[in-house]
């Protein structure tokens, strides 16, 4: 048994100094099986998606006609709904991000910089939670709340704002999107201020900077890697939701053209074609997000 | 270094951020005890049948069970796959070395229904994978490998490459080094990604429509049933009964993580 043992060992030891010598062998078998995986399985599945996009419905028999055109995307651009959607989408996802933005800063500084060891543990896990909370039944809970005569209803009346109504508007959507994303913003910001080094603003101090001037010129700079980050979050989860606008709101975004579009109407390549919009937007936005440096702040 | 303007300021933003994340899920596990089905204001509570009607819904088990499965299976792909190409990134230079990362966040910063419509046409296309349990899986772990991979990653530049060195000096082979050094040193990077992963599987419902055939999950059930007001009841104590289970879990790995996060400094 020993021996076998030692024998194997001692291929183990071989092999480990094979690899060790062939350094692309080594680098082949680590990158192969994320990179094949991430090729075969999603960007084939995304390549055949564009080449539907190219084919047609047959209006009569209601099957696919493979005839590559641009009819699709001559759909698209001739007809003013499309862009209205987008423009509908882009300023939805803008407007969230902007928010969530704003409302995790303050709480992500507090987790990261000014809450002591313990309280930084309960708030990142306050944090964490809601996401363990289904979403389907968070955006449900927010159709309860915003109802007409439910509880936000109720508050608005007791303090004279008779007259807002939230239930089933624009105003309900962009609030459900800013709650659901609100985790995927805070984590990465508190991460990245979490880095910024105590002896860079001690420096900023001792050279005289008062607390709002170390706060504009180091921290804010520093915490741009993580802010971009979750705004990757927030801006793309907000671009491609269709069932949060559906439940809580009535206007319809481009997630929804697509699905009504597979759903009752099965054109499916026309809502192939239609999804090249969101595809340019977050390729557009992850290029500009790349730069900054976000993604090693992810 | 704070004012105290500035510290009481800091204190109520993140009070309202605190207020704003849980008056839904306060909701939730209020209607859970309401006596009506429908969500009328205020709530009538005071009941606790729902639990022993959503006991006995026949439709729940096994949808729970599909997601389990596809949540493990899911995860473990995904550790796999993106502590390698985490390691691959750190460890090596290669060409298209910068976009690794690009393309691997692409699954989930597209939209959903992009992704969902996407790999509906591929399992259509490729015939050994059927819709099902098998393709929820493949197109679960897509996503799930750059919550991996981020958190390996960012674990990886933080440690110190002299422990490694240091292990290979002392006479270990690389899969020696590999196991007592590499390993527990990304151990708790791996659950808080692992953890991620669960999560993201376990809650995803847009790819999962249009991947799953005729086989459930839980966020499939939830969805189906939120449909008809009359169960609604049923829904908010299965939402709750899931959100008080994985308080613990959750709250263990995030002590571990930031524990570990700590001994790396």
């Amino acid at each position: 048994m020993a021996t076998t043992a030692s024998a194997s060992e001692g291929v183990l030891r071989r092999l480990s100094a094979a690899l060790f010598r062939h350094r692309g062998v080594r680098l082949w078998l680590t990158l192969s099986p994320p990179l094949a995986w991430m090729l075969l399985v999603y960007l084939v599945s995304l390549v055949l998606m564009l080449a539907t996009s190219f084919w047609r419905l047959d209006a009569l028999t209601s099957t696919i006609d493979r005839t590559w055109g641009f009819q699709n995307y001559e759909t698209i651009v001739g007809s003013s709904t499309y862009l209205k959607l987008t423009l509908r989408t882009l300023g939805m996802a803008l407007a969230v991000t902007v928010t969530d933005l704003l409302l995790a800063f303050p709480i992500a500084f507090m987790i990261s910089r000014v809450a002591s060891p313990r309280t930084k543990g309960l708030l990142s896990l306050l944090v964490v939670i809601p996401l363990w909370a289904n979403y389907l039944i968070r955006v449900f809970a927010w159709r309860t709340l915003l109802a007409g005569g439910g509880p936000v209803d109720s508050l608005f009346a007791a303090i004279g704002l008779d007259s807002v109504r939230l239930a089933a508007s624009g105003w309900a959507v962009w609030i459900t999107f800013c709650y659901l994303w609100l985790p995927f913003a805070i984590l990465p910001i508190a991460a990245a201020l979490e880095r910024v080094p105590s002896s860079y603003l001690e420096a900023s101090a001792d050279l005289g900077a008062h607390a709002g001037m170390t706060f504009r010129k180091v921290i804010v700079p520093l915490a741009v890697p993580g802010v971009v980050a979750g705004s990757i979050f927030t801006f793309s989860l907000t671009l491609g939701d269709y069932l949060t606008p559906t439940l809580v709101g009535k206007d319809l975004f481009l997630g929804n053209a697509i699905s009504s579009l597979l759903g009752t109407a099965n054109n499916e390549p026309l809502a192939a074609a239609i999804a090249v919009i969101p595809i340019l937007i977050v390729v557009v936005y992850l290029t500009l997000a790349k730069r900054s440096g976000a993604f090693e702040a992810l | 270094m704070l004012g105290k303007g500035v510290r009481s300021l800091l204190y109520a933003m993140t009070g309202v951020a605190i207020v704003f994340l849980y008056a839904p899920l306060a909701l939730v596990v209020v209607y859970a005890f309401n006596k009506g089905r429908t969500a009328a204001w205020p709530p009538d509570l005071g009941t606790t049948r729902w639990f022993s009607v959503a006991w006995n819904e026949p439709a729940l088990r096994p949808a729970l069970a599909n997601s389990l499965k596809a949540g493990v299976a899911a995860t473990l792909l995904a550790l796999v796959l993106g502590s390698l190409a985490a390691f691959a990134v750190h460890r090596f230079r290669f060409f298209g070395r910068g976009s690794i990362s690009f393309v691997l966040v692409l699954p989930i910063a597209l939209p959903g229904i992009v992704t969902a419509l996407a790999l509906n046409s591929m399992v259509d296309a490729v015939p050994f994978i059927s819709f099902g349990l098998p393709a929820i899986i493949v197109g679960h772990a897509t996503f799930c490998v750059v919550v991996v991979f981020n958190n390996v990653v960012a674990r990886l530049r933080r440690s110190q490459t002299s422990l490694v060195e240091a292990s290979m000096d002392l006479g270990a082979d690389g899969f020696q080094t590999f196991r007592h050094v590499t390993l527990p040193s990304i151990r708790s990077a791996l659950l808080a990604g692992g953890l991620l992963a669960f999560g993201l599987s376990f809650d995803e419902i847009v790819v999962t429509l249009y991947l799953s055939g005729t086989e459930s999950t839980l966020p499939l059930w939830i969805f189906n049933n939120l449909q008809r007001p009359t169960n609604r009841p049923i829904v908010n104590v299965v939402a709750m009964v899931v959100l008080v289970i994985s308080i613990v879990p959750v709250a263990i790995a995030q002590r571990l993580v930031s524990d570990g996060g700590r001994r790396d400094r």
